[in-house]
């Protein structure tokens, strides 16, 4: 693949990550405002020998990703908020499992099948806890079409590293809008494949036993090691287990396997954050409000910084405490009804300074909702 | 290979009750994988939940126990990225029609080569006996305590009109014929289905009155008969036992291989 220029839909540019990254197996079923992705995998990947299968449900997408995961594949599905809901166990099970595999979600608006159309990030919350019982997930996100590329490349990389669901969340805004992308040559990123055991055939093999890392090295199905996978707690081998002292240690591994690993997961730009008396803290579309407020008030002399978020999941908690350390208010800038905002007061040293700028009526929030807000924190008036 | 080369014997006992039908689907179904001549490191087996589910477990193949309901969802992402792996499919009667009622007739519909086993024991055994959609009207269950209203599905009838270009019935007392038929079966190319009527004298024969496992067994000697015979045609209230369906249709995977090849001379755009 050579560097180049195109003007394409969100959409399309996470399809041109997931090729990037090397993505040979795509299942889904279509729903806006994701189906693009689909559409276009469906076209692409049997031109490279890889696979799209469009299957009879969003549960059954997620399922037949997982088993593909299984035989050494790097695979994707798409979907939006309801559809998102209906995976949720067998995203689970991914966790539980430790399947690599990444999920899309673009956002519409909730609850139930709410405003297929129109922006939303209400799926904050269902990406950290849609699915029962406790794991640890990465959820990444983008506000442009070069960083929706490059997370998109990242969440392959990280799915493959951490063997974990990754979950890609953007909204209906950045999914449809067109504006420039740059692919950039194959091995301009570094790729990453899942680490493979080196246990020779006839060996005992221990799916579940992980290395000092914490890695798992994986055995492709089909190949010299059979083993047993399942979504019940299980031993070293993937046998069933309810030993607590099983219990305990695999639940431990699978939230210490992202948690421990918070820095190396976090993602994040700074736009003006330089002497920021006041932080706008925003993700996606939503964002691009708030860089475009911070520029045109930068200029003006006031000193209005955004911190972008790319990373959701696990929370950068620490980088949020510090970048917004010593600022006279915090906005958090999001199309839902403060879903980050509450994690943001508890990272901070002081919650009273945290406000919500919101907007959940379909429409994008735009600068001067944003502006009205700070004007408020100001005291200057509405 | 003995058929005890086929088990992890490190996950043994079963969890099966005794009297159990599941365990002999199991000895039938791995009779058939040894008259083949199959490499084990060519099958994987994919199972949902409950009693049936555990299924997978006993086997040294690549096995693969899911979520409830959806063990074809998941055959259908191993097969499909990998075709030269062997799927087998063993499922509950609520797993397969139930809860994977939608996930069966699709599979049935894409023809995807792979085997699903109905392990049919007309009850919900891991939960303690809640009925089943192949129950029937007339049962008693702990969530029918006044008798089901609720008809049951021809798994047959239901497999050949969604598509299944292999379908066969047959039952844990008929052990040589249900060898026979899932070796057929396991050959076949395409979606092959093979009902195993599967006694639970714990939570079906009991509350019915079906007797211990042996009065089941003999029941379905008494029940059933060949398909074509002369006994099913003097009574067909009896049910129909053997191959229904045999045909040579598209196989999915094939499919698909196909608009690879054809798009191969082609550059990517």
């Amino acid at each position: 693949m050579n560097k180049h220029i195109k003007f394409v839909q969100g959409n399309e540019a996470c399809v041109e990550g997931a090729l990037y990254a090397g993505i040979d197996f795509f299942a889904g079923y279509p729903i806006t405002p994701s189906t693009e992705v689909a559409e276009l995998l469906a076209e692409r990947l049997p031109r490279k020998g890889g696979k799209f299968i469009q299957m009879e449900d969003e549960i059954a997408s997620m399922c037949a990703i997982i088993g593909a995961s299984l035989t050494g594949h790097k695979v994707m599905t798409a979907t939006s908020g309801p559809g998102f809901s209906l995976k949720q166990e067998a995203l689970g099970y991914a966790c539980m499992a430790e399947i690599p595999c990444v999920v899309v979600n673009v956002q519409r608006g909730g609850p139930s099948t709410g405003n297929p159309t129109h922006v939303s990030q209400g799926d904050v919350n269902q990406a950290r806890w849609g699915t029962h019982g406790d794991h640890s997930i990465i959820t990444l996100t983008a506000s442009n079409h070069q960083d929706v590329f490059a997370m998109t490349v990242d969440a392959f990389n990280l799915a493959e590293t951490y063997r974990t669901p990754v979950i890609l969340l953007f909204d209906e805004a950045v999914g449809h809008m067109r504006e420039k992308l740059v692919v950039p040559e194959e091995g301009e990123i570094p790729l990453v494949d899942r680490l493979r055991t080196s246990v020779g055939k006839g060996v005992d093999y221990h799916p579940y036993l992980p290395r000092e890392d914490g890695r798992l090295p994986m055995s492709d199905f089909g190949g010299d090691h059979r083993y047993n996978v399942t979504g019940l707690f299980h031993d070293m081998w993937g046998f069933p287990s309810n030993n607590p002292g099983v219990v305990n240690g695999l639940l431990h591994h699978l939230v210490d396997k992202i948690e421990n690993n918070v820095h190396a997961i976090t993602r994040c730009r700074e736009h003006y954050l330089e002497g920021a008396e006041y932080v706008l803290v925003s993700y996606g579309s939503s964002a691009r409000s708030a860089i475009h407020l911070a520029k045109n008030r930068r200029e003006r002399g006031e000193k209005i910084g955004v911190l972008e978020l790319q990373s959701i999941w696990p929370f950068p908690e620490a980088m949020i405490r510090e970048r917004c350390r010593g600022a006279r208010a915090v906005i958090v800038v999001e199309m839902n009804m403060g879903q980050v905002m509450r994690h943001v007061k508890a990272a901070v040293d002081e919650p009273e300074r945290v406000f919500l700028a919101n907007r959940i009526d379909g429409h994008l929030i735009t600068p001067t909702d944003i502006k009205k807000l700070l004007r408020v924190i100001q005291g200057r008036g509405v | 290979m003995s058929v005890k080369d086929y088990l992890r014997e490190r996950f043994f006992p079963h969890m099966w009750c005794p009297g159990c039908g599941h365990g002999t689907v199991l000895n039938s179904l791995l009779r058939a994988v040894e008259g083949l001549g199959l490499d084990k490191s060519d099958i994987v087996m994919t199972s949902g939940i409950g009693c049936s589910a555990r299924i997978s477990g006993y086997v040294d193949f690549h096995s693969l126990h899911t979520i409830h309901g959806r063990a074809l969802a998941f055959a259908t992402g191993v097969k499909f990225s990998k075709p030269e792996l062997k799927l087998l499919v063993p499922m509950g009667d609520g797993d397969a029609l139930a809860i994977g009622g939608n996930h069966f007739i699709h599979a049935a519909r894409r023809n995807i080569d792979m085997t699903a086993i109905v392990m049919n024991n007309r009850i919900y055994g891991m939960t303690g006996g809640q009925f089943s959609p192949l129950s029937g009207v007339g049962i008693k269950a702990t969530t029918a305590p006044y008798l089901t209203i609720d008809n049951d599905f021809d798994v047959v009838k239901m497999a050949t009109a969604a598509g299944a270009s292999f379908v066969a019935r047959s039952t844990t007392y008929h052990v040589l014929e249900a060898v026979d038929i899932l070796k057929k079966a396991i050959d076949h190319k395409g979606f092959s289905v093979v009902e195993i009527l599967s006694q639970c004298p714990t939570h079906f024969g009991r509350k019915n009155k079906g007797g211990d496992a042996s009065n089941m067994l003999e029941s379905y000697k008494a029940n059933t008969a060949k398909t074509g015979s002369k006994a099913l045609a003097e009574n067909p209230s009896l049910i129909a036992r053997g191959i229904f369906v045999d045909e040579d249709r598209p196989e999915y995977c094939e499919s698909y291989d196909g608009i690879i090849k054809r798009l191969s001379g082609g550059t990517e755009s």
